[in-house]
């Protein structure tokens, strides 16, 4: 781990504006995965911030009957709301099913957002990585690619992203509050916050430099039957082979979003269309031009059948 | 080395700064490769309280507070297993809560309160749950042992305050206390001895559950 | 004393301490955080600086170039130690790689410098600022495609029986199958560590290994000083499994960085650095044949075995228990080794048996079902009272059918549904079985004995306890002995000033080294007797007294005021030749398969074994659990990923190298069969540590076949395996 400043922010447009003025500069919240990735010289900040002081801790109802999640908020916390684990049982769930309860207690709604790949050739220094040293190549391309990106991935990168939440924010139509360097704020949807990989893996969302993440906005419930499905080897404190997050209405529509099959939560809002007339139709367009390596084709198996489990269940 | 800053612990515009931090320019770029380096480790005053007594060291910023305990109050109850979140080791109890110390600066825990596993009991006094994993063997090679228990004793705690679990049928029900309620809560704790079926007996008969 | 003629009765058969369920007198500092292991030594070496390993990025060639200026001159940094600074180091004799790599590399991750400085963030920093240019060589990584290449290793010896061939090829029914086992980390939960202190030419090391007096002569070999100038300390271990029985980079790495530093230097592996330096458990090929008669008598069986190691290395002999497991007349088993550019194979939790089991006990079931035989039935078949080999050599003990009968009783067995037939609501059920075998070793071991003029028996052997329990049953069987209580007892292990013991390995150390402490409490009761002219064969010991006759006196006062000192070693004659030494078991495991997923979950455990006596029935049976769960990460998750271009193990941390959590483990039932070996040693016993793992994998895989019909003969058994033969979702 390479040394660094450190410096406990004052408000969330103060520490955008730090951040900006300060190049290499990194928010730190809960730490799990910067910290990790720190003492492991993948991220190398000379300067930290500290947000946790800025009492973006908060889960507040919106005036349209939505939820706005402070970015601070712990995963743990998050999952135990009674509004969550009422109206928006897929994010719950998500969240529940993701790392370990002491990790869930530091790790934050922004934070899990922001995490970033554990493609093993993206941790592993001695390899090249596109995503760590632009240029370097993939190492993982050719290499053991089980867990690696099925769609949307690029001949730069296989990578996908780790988190469950994301999933469940992406099928809930989330957005991300930002404040910028200037102090503007804006919003973000989450479809658009994730970025694939193509020439640039390096580049994981639509955040600008400096820019900094105060909330994420759920709209109001959309009922239905919640579902998050996490498909692993062992039986916890695992990432996803494959998630399946969907929320289906009692007549057969509803929303689908994967996880642990590309660079980003994974939605085809067209493929939605064809959900009442099961898993097996949807895929044609949530899978278009699948890229799976011998290794993780089984991913889109899984996806097949867990989806079509899923709509067996919410129909039952 | 850098000269210790004095940060008191209740100060929201603390800075912790080095010699070379002043030299940063101020283009606003935030891609690593840019980025200026410090030079020299930046030291800073940090206090909180572990097992209820007060603590004030003087530590290089990039101190864990896994390290602080171990390599700096001596606490060596509280293990290294992997320093990445990905065992369970570490676990200690921050303000109630368990977290991975590992994965935690000893900064960033400036006037916390901190529980390990020397605080739970010692050989003399032990905690109830010391007693039973003593009593149902619930552990082998010792060394994930203070993590398990550290971690044991918070998930009755989260049961009881009712947090829903990945195994919990019914979400907006309170969590029973069920051995698999406790296996999949104790999942972040890795035992590769392989104790967990002794260990869910242990805090089974501390809950008071059946098994 | 010499073991040569079976045991009769001796004073341990009063069984007032050992063979009770006693709880670890270990456990209150363990559970305390008060039991201090390698790293955690502040006290003896308050000034520790710290080491922080580097490691090569090439898995063969050689560094072209070294830059160490930058970390040189990085803030806190005492020195840096590179092959070039340390002169000429030797290589151990348990090492296959050497311990500090360059300019030649040979493995990946293969140290190439300790920084040695203040702090361990400022060793760690400095680390990162090395800079190295290597020279890559090919190298071989794939055991697959270079398997025609491999050679009998020296100490490798074919079985070659009867006429296999024409017996196979005769044989009615006929099996002919291959089995893979992947590379397994033992990824114990301390990694490795030590702290190394040079008062003069002479060197303490605290240091996390298995056997103290090994370790001790190569560090002494390694380093090119005299054993006798060489202190190892290791009084608490966490977890070894093998992984830990020889001399690793921590251990020389901090003896070099401190002889640089002049000042005692701490050095503990990291996690993401462990897989591929140290040792690893290597990945086999085995082909197994089958031939039967239709009524299920076997005729011939064949297990060829191929692995893969770094040259100079040794084989993972996946065929050790089909030499001893079944009857059967023509035999054929063989293994042969391939040199592999990968990081060291070495021996990881019942090498050869437990990845051989996994193959052997899938083979059994396979064969059993195209016979038409429940898979317990063939095995009772085909059950031998002596070495099939060698039919004069009768086994000690051999339980294996009751093992298996009085299992399948217990289990429920005879509710096992035909394959892929059993449905609970989404998951497909099943139930396995297979046979757990593991031979017996013995190994020489010393004990010195105290007994104080307060009747305190302080018992000192340079013994390990690796999670084992040794303390316990050491401290059990000196109170049996000296006729005390538990709490009269006092145990120091881990410490090579103390008699040479066995060491913890090959599941060895608990029958063996509690034969040591037998025999020199032997020796010491003689002392007792002797000083009160009591005649020691009519002298009991029981109460804290010591009585002959009417005469009876309080131990402590028998010690006299400067007490008693008795040492003495066991060792052992030709028993382990005339007998076959095995123990045995029979392993029950129901599975659940999601009918969508395929995700496999254990949904029951049992293990029956019989295993000599049982000193300690709670820490053996705990041995015994923590062996299934491995043996259940082996069979379901556990794979050390091979880039076959890049010649090392990809997934190289403990998310990436998943082993088991609490939520795959269901409650787990052992039962151990009443059995007492005579032939093992005075102690009766024999180990239970590794039986554990043998034949749970293939309990685990047969129980996933009979709930899905899919056979899958290449571990870990993971779901995308099952996928594509699961039931259609409608």
């Amino acid at each position: 781990m390479k040394s660094f400043t450190y410096e406990r922010a004052t408000s969330p447009a103060e520490a955008a504006a730090k951040a900006a003025r300060t190049p290499g500069a990194r928010f730190i919240a809960g730490g799990t995965n910067l910290l990790d990735l720190m003492k492991l010289e993948i991220e190398t900040p000379p300067h930290l911030i500290d947000v946790n002081g800025l009492g973006l801790d908060k889960i507040e109802a919106t005036d349209d009957g939505g939820l706005r999640i402070g970015a601070l908020v712990r995963n743990t916390d998050l999952a135990a709301d009674d509004r969550v684990r009422r109206d928006y049982g897929v994010l719950s769930r998500a969240l529940l099913a993701g790392a370990s309860g002491q990790l869930r207690n530091k790790a934050t709604t922004a934070g899990n957002l922001l995490q970033r790949t554990r493609c093993p050739y993206f941790y592993d220094t001695g390899q090249a990585c596109n995503k760590r040293t632009p240029g370097s190549g993939c190492s993982a391309i050719g290499g053991f690619s089980r867990q690696h990106a099925v769609v949307g991935a690029s001949t730069a990168c296989i990578a996908t992203h780790p988190s469950d939440m994301a999933v469940a924010m992406r099928v809930l139509d989330a957005q991300v509050e930002t404040v910028k360097p200037d102090g503007k704020t804006r919003r973000i949807k989450i479809a658009d916050f994730h970025k694939l990989p193509g020439s640039t893996p390096h580049i994981e969302t639509a955040l600008q430099a400096g820019e900094f993440i105060t909330a994420v906005t759920l709209p109001k419930p959309i009922g239905g039957i919640h579902v998050y499905h996490k498909i692993r080897d062992r039986a916890s404190y695992a990432f996803a082979l494959v998630s399946v997050a969907a929320v289906i209405q009692p007549d057969g529509t509803g929303r689908v979003a994967l996880g642990g099959v590309a660079h980003k939560p994974w939605r085809v809002e067209k493929a939605e269309t064809d959900l009442p007339k099961g898993a097996k139709a949807v895929m044609a367009k949530l899978m278009a031009d699948a890229t799976p390596t011998p290794e993780n084709e089984f991913k889109i198996t899984l996806v097949e059948r867990t989806l079509s489990a899923a709509l067996m269940d919410a129909r039952a | 080395m850098a000269s210790p800053i004095d940060i008191s612990p209740n100060r929201r515009d603390l800075l912790i700064t080095a010699g070379a931090a002043a030299a940063l320019s101020s283009a606003a770029t935030a891609t690593a490769a840019q980025t200026a380096e410090v030079s020299q480790p930046v030291i800073s005053k940090i206090s909180f309280s572990v097992n209820g007594a007060d603590q004030a060291l003087e530590l290089d910023l990039r101190t864990t507070l896994l390290d602080a305990l171990r390599e700096h109050l001596h606490l060596t109850g509280t293990k290294k297993g992997c320093d990445h979140g990905q065992c369970g080791a570490c676990t200690v109890m921050v303000n109630g809560k368990r977290i991975n110390s590992c994965l935690s600066l000893a900064v960033m825990h400036d006037g916390d309160e901190i529980t390990t596993i020397e605080g739970l009991g010692t050989p003399d006094k032990l905690h109830p749950m010391q007693a039973a994993f003593i009593k149902h063997d619930g552990y082998q090679c010792g060394y994930c042992t203070p993590g398990q228990i550290c971690s044991a004793v918070a998930v009755l705690e989260e049961i009881r305050a009712g947090i829903p679990s990945h195994v919990s049928d019914d979400l907006n029900a309170a969590p029973a206390l069920t051995a698999d309620e406790m296996r999949e809560r104790m999942s972040g704790n890795i035992c590769r001895c392989g104790a967990y079926s002794n260990i869910i007996d242990a805090m089974s008969e501390v809950a008071g559950a059946t098994a | 004393m010499k073991f040569d003629t079976p045991a009769t009765t001796n004073p341990i058969d009063q069984l007032k301490v050992v063979g009770k369920p006693t709880d670890r007198i270990d456990g209150p500092l363990k559970t305390t955080g008060m039991a201090p292991y390698a790293y955690e030594q502040h006290e003896a070496a308050p000034n520790a600086a710290y080491g922080y390993v580097v490691g090569a990025t090439i898995a063969k060639g050689t560094i072209a170039a070294l830059d160490l200026s930058k970390a040189e001159s990085a803030p806190g940094v005492i020195t840096i130690v590179t092959a070039d600074t340390v002169g000429k180091l030797d290589k151990g004799n348990f090492n296959t790689a050497k311990l500090l790599g360059g300019p030649d590399i040979q493995h990946y991750h293969q140290a190439i410098a300790l920084v040695v400085a203040e702090t361990f963030e400022q060793a760690r920093s400095a680390a990162g600022m090395i800079k190295v240019r290597y020279t890559k060589a090919r190298g071989e990584h794939d055991l697959e495609a270079i398997r025609t290449t491999a050679t009998r290793h020296k100490d490798s010896k074919d079985s070659l029986v009867g006429d296999f061939v024409g017996a196979f090829s005769a044989a009615p029914v006929q099996l002919d199958v291959t089995y893979r086992t992947p590379d397994h980390a033992h990824a114990m939960m301390e990694p490795h560590a030590s702290i190394a202190s040079w008062e003069g030419d002479k060197l303490t090391l605290w240091t996390s290994n298995q056997m103290i007096d090994w370790g001790r002569g190569d560090v002494a070999k390694t380093l090119g000083v005299p054993k006798d100038n060489v202190r190892l300390i290791s009084p608490y271990i966490g977890g070894g499994f093998g992984g830990k029985l020889f001399v690793r980079a921590d251990a020389i790495l901090a003896a070099l960085g401190a002889r640089q530093a002049k000042r005692p230097v701490k050095v503990a592996l990291p996690r993401s650095f462990m897989f591929n330096n140290t040792p690893h458990r290597p990945a086999t090929i085995q082909r197994i044949r089958i031939g039967a008669s239709k009524d299920g008598k076997i005729s011939a069986i064949g297990h060829e075995n191929w692995s893969g190691d770094l040259a100079g290395g040794g084989p993972e002999d996946a065929t050790q228990q089909t030499k001893f497991l079944y009857a059967g007349a023509n035999r054929l088993i063989t293994t042969r080794l391939a040199v592999l550019d990968l990081p060291e194979g070495n021996a990881m939790r019942a090498p050869g048996e437990a990845p051989g089991l996994m193959a052997l006990e899938i083979a059994i079931d396979e064969m059993a079902e195209k016979l038409g035989l429940d898979p317990i039935e063939f095995r009772v078949i085909n059950d031998t009272q002596v070495d099939p080999e060698n039919p004069a050599r009768p086994f000690s003990q051999r339980q294996l059918i009751k093992c298996l009968q009085s299992g399948a009783d217990r289990f429920g067995w005879d509710k096992r549904g035909e394959p892929g037939k059993t449905r609970d609501g989404r998951w497909l059920t099943g139930m396995g079985v297979a046979a757990a075998f593991r031979n017996n070793l013995t190994m020489k071991s010393a004990a010195r004995v105290k007994l104080d003029n307060k009747g305190v028996v302080t018992v000192e052997t340079d013994m390990t306890d690796i999670g084992t329990g040794t303390y316990t049953i050491i401290a059990q069987t000196a109170a049996e002995m000296m006729g005390v209580v538990l709490d009269k007892v006092v145990v120091k292990l881990g410490d090579s000033s103390f008699p040479v013991s066995a060491g913890s390995g090959g599941q060895w150390g608990a029958n063996s080294s509690t034969a040591g402490v037998y025999a020199a409490c032997v020796k010491l009761r003689e002392m007792v007797a002797k000083s009160q002219k009591f005649d020691p064969a009519k002298t009991s010991f029981a109460d804290g007294k010591v009585t002959s006759g009417r005469k009876s006196i309080d131990l402590g006062k028998a010690a006299g005021v400067s007490g008693m000192v008795a040492e003495d070693f066991i060792e052992f004659g030709d028993l382990g030749k005339t007998h076959q030494q095995s123990t045995f078991g029979a392993h029950f495991v129901e599975v659940g398969v999601n009918v969508v997923t395929a995700e496999i979950r254990i949904r029951r455990m049992l293990a029956v074994c019989a295993a000599g006596r049982i000193l300690n029935p709670k820490s053996a049976r705990s041995q015994v659990i923590g062996a299934m769960t491995m043996g259940a990460g082996a069979a379901l998750m556990e794979d050390l990923v091979i880039d076959k271009r890049h010649g090392f193990f990809v997934n190289h941390d403990l998310a990436g190298y998943e082993v088991p959590v609490h939520a795959d483990i269901p409650h787990q039932e052992v039962i151990f069969l009443d059995e007492t070996d005579p032939m093992s040693s005075p102690m009766k016993a024999k180990g239970v540590g590794e039986l554990g793992i043998c034949g749970v994998g293939a309990a685990i895989a047969n129980a996933v076949y009979n709930a899905t019909a899919v056979r899958v003969r290449h571990y870990p058994i993971t779901l995308d395996k099952l996928l594509k033969d699961m039931p259609q979702i409608a």
